[in-house]
């Protein structure tokens, strides 16, 4: 009996979940879509990556559809959860491309399955234009697979920004030359640590402290500890969200007193602001946006009406600007060919919420590199390629 | 009737046959599909050569690991620190030398324990590695993020681990037939019998230990090309051992050819589950979990083996009249 309520409940469920696709008729534009829904990134995603999808596509059916030729077609998303998962992110991106057949994708979330997934994704000669992957290795992707796109800088731009910004400081008589460093050992936090500590060198800044710690270290007390120890005059930390939160929390404390309060992802997090209150004032971290940009102000207001929520003030914006770009490219080709839609790419100027992208060699060179937290916004203050929000200025205490 | 060659019997013939008939079909898979049913197919054949290889030392001793993860990441890091230097033969063998060398360390300090502290230390294990290997790259090594760009497709990636796959059952087919396999039953059976026969169960544990450490450090290698970025917790994703676990003991662990049957049902199901409930995968998975242990606790090879006992007892005993209740 047991079994035969189950074996029903279970039919009835498949039934439900095959018959949901057939309501259509009008021609549609078929979008896929793979990234965490569960796993570790899926709080990042969450934030950074579903939000802008959902958004754009309602905000492109809202307007009849995507102009190919002269038709106007809805985009209709089909979307799987990767689970953070290479093997998955694989696996849905062929499933997206052979057996749902869809015209185009949207990026994977995150550096490792966005390199994992790029053969074949290559394989099938969709665009792929990445949001998500911020790595020196950007110049030798594109130049590997022709139809990769990559928007969000590399490691160096971002630690060049973060030495730049302790540089002006320095130079205003905000701080002085001592500097405790630290770093996260993956791959990530390794890269920013190895362009920034020649950059400080060469700036002429004195390294007080120096430490590293494995991603997910529970206990960062004795970091803070020690650094403060050393009474630096600027704290740097390449970390990731749990290590960002917990080395803030630590700081604020025990009191850390630096003039200049550097922590890495996470901090452009509206829930960072959200928990650390006035104490976030003055922080600065990886990110930021031109919060003055009207088209920044109105970006930021939609995505709080369709999730509910704000986007974060680092790779939201460039997330929704991705898809921007594929939206005008289709519409400049004015066909689903996928190599047409590249080629235009490649050729195309794109005006997007981060302003006019024109790829170099598939890269967008023009990025945001360092925000600092300024009455509830995190403003940019430095920038490569493109205008900063506001000019850095003194952490005042942790009040 | 003429003696077989190497003492085989007939039976074993016969499932040799069988078993070179399914792995030439397999092979053949990549030649109609390049893209998603070759995507599953890989990731079938992981599972397959991962949960074989769990079982052959698992599966007599009974011993529970939560390991694999760390044999795993072993064999993918040996070839993210060194595709650049060596040929990727070569860190094959060398990721397969570090899961044997990891297994050997472990089994000579846990092995003697029994139960529950080596299901907890093993678990505890993978979590140590992944800590000492990205504290080691971070220290000795100058690389930064590991890439690994090789010429290799999908396609080559499943032949290999099919081959790995074929190389570990012929291996467990090998350990059955030696000492070393007798010994393994008498152990799974009674350990203190065991030992009080002569048997030196330590010793024929580890070595059982260091053959399947070694053999899912070669899964790990292999599939290093497919991952083509290297991360601690990609590579030693805990994720791995858990599901080696759920998906043998689906199958059962009785039988070497026990994980095949929980490997391909479960894969194509959680495929099933993620395609089907994108939003959703956690709760169904976690039904489909309650459904398995609740309908199948001895696993697909306890439900094939009843049913084939019921059916000789049916060709056996007189025919069930129809209506009458069977019990």
């Amino acid at each position: 009996m047991q079994r035969r309520t189950f074996v029903t409940l279970a039919v009835s469920a498949a039934l439900l979940s095959f018959t949901s696709g057939f309501a259509y008729a009008q021609e549609v534009v078929k979008i896929g879509a793979s990234a965490p829904k569960t796993g570790p990134l899926a709080g990042g995603a969450a934030v950074t990556h579903w939000p802008n999808v959902k958004m754009w596509v309602d905000e492109v059916n809202a307007r009849g559809g995507l102009k190919i030729g002269d038709t106007q077609q809805k985009i209709e998303l089909v979307e799987y959860d990767d689970q953070t998962n290479p093997e998955n992110a694989i696996q849905n991106i062929q499933r997206l491309a052979t057996v749902d057949k869809v015209d185009f994708i949207v990026t994977p979330y995150s550096t490792g399955i966005n390199v994992a997934t790029a053969p074949m994704i290559a394989q099938h000669g969709y665009p792929h234009i990445t949001t998500s992957a911020a790595t020196d290795g950007v110049e030798e992707f594109a130049k590997r697979w022709n139809n990769s796109f990559w928007m969000l800088g590399t490691a160096t731009q971002l630690a060049k920004g973060a030495v730049e910004t302790l540089v002006k400081l320095r130079d205003k008589g905000d701080i002085g030359n001592k500097v405790a460093l630290v770093n996260v050992t993956d791959a990530f936090g390794m890269e920013l640590l190895g362009a920034a500590k020649p950059a400080l060198t060469d700036a002429g800044f004195e390294l007080v402290y120096e430490a590293s710690f494995p991603l997910g270290t529970q206990d960062l007390a004795p970091v803070i500890s020690s650094a403060k120890a050393a009474s630096p005059d600027a704290f740097v930390a390449f970390s990731y969200p749990g290590e960002t939160f917990a080395l803030t929390e630590q700081a604020q404390i025990q009191g850390l007193d630096v003039g200049a309060f550097y922590v890495g992802v996470g901090t452009a997090f509206p829930s960072f602001a959200a928990r650390f209150g006035k104490a976030a004032e003055g922080i600065i971290g990886i990110g930021g946006v031109n919060t003055d940009d009207p088209k920044v102000k109105d970006y930021m207001e939609r995505h709080q009406a369709s999730a509910g929520q704000g986007p974060d003030f680092w790779a939201s914006a460039t997330t929704y600007a991705g898809l921007q770009v594929l939206e005008q490219a289709i519409e400049q080709a004015g066909t689903k060919d996928r190599a047409a839609v590249v080629q235009a790419i490649k050729d195309g100027t794109f005006d997007t919420v981060i302003g006019q992208v024109k790829f170099q060699n598939n890269v967008n060179p023009n990025v945001w590199t360092v925000g600092q937290w300024r009455d509830g916004a995190f403003v940019a203050v430095a920038a490569d390629g493109i205008e900063i929000s506001q000019e850095p200025v003194k952490k005042q205490g942790w009040e | 009737m003429s003696p077989l060659p190497f003492n085989l019997t007939q039976e074993e013939l016969r499932a040799g046959a069988v078993g070179a008939a399914l792995v030439i079909v397999a092979a053949l898979l990549p030649v109609f599909d390049q893209a998603y049913y070759l995507a599953l197919g890989v990731n079938i054949m992981l599972y397959a050569a991962l949960c074989t290889a769990w079982t052959l030392f698992s599966g007599p001793t009974h011993y529970i690991s939560l390991a694999s993860a760390a044999f795993f990441g072993l064999g993918t890091y040996s070839v993210g620190l060194g595709i650049d230097h060596l040929p990727f033969p070569l860190l094959v063998l060398i990721g397969a030398g570090c899961g044997a060398v990891l297994a050997g360390i472990v089994g000579v300090a846990t092995l003697r324990l029994s139960g529950v502290y080596f299901v907890i230390f093993t678990l505890g294990l993978a979590e140590l590695v992944r800590q000492l290997v990205s504290w080691g790259q971070s220290k000795i090594t100058t690389r930064m993020g590991l890439y690994v760009f090789t010429d290799f497709t999908e396609k080559h990636i499943f032949w290999m681990l099919l081959a790995l796959t074929v190389l570990v059952f012929i291996t467990g087919w090998l350990i059955n037939r030696s000492r070393l396999g007798f010994a393994m039953q008498v152990i799974g059976n009674d350990e203190t019998v065991a030992r009080h026969v002569g048997i030196d169960t330590a010793r024929a544990k580890i070595i059982l230990f260091m053959i399947s450490g070694a053999f899912i450090g070669i899964a790990g290698a292999i599939c290093a090309p497919r991952y083509a970025y290297i991360q601690p917790n990609s590579a030693f994703n805990p994720t791995i051992s858990f599901l080696v676990v759920i998906m043998a003991l689906l199958g059962g662990t009785k039988r070497l050819w026990g994980p095949l049957v929980g490997v391909i049902p479960f894969t194509i199901l959680m495929d099933f589950v993620t395609a089907k409930f994108p939003n959703h995968t956690s709760i169904v998975m976690g039904i489909a979990f309650l459904a398995i242990v609740y309908f199948i606790p001895n696993g697909v090879t306890g439900l094939i083996e009843q049913a084939r006992t019921k059916l000789r007892s049916r060709m056996g005993a007189p025919a069930v009249k129809p209506g009458e209740v069977q019990p």
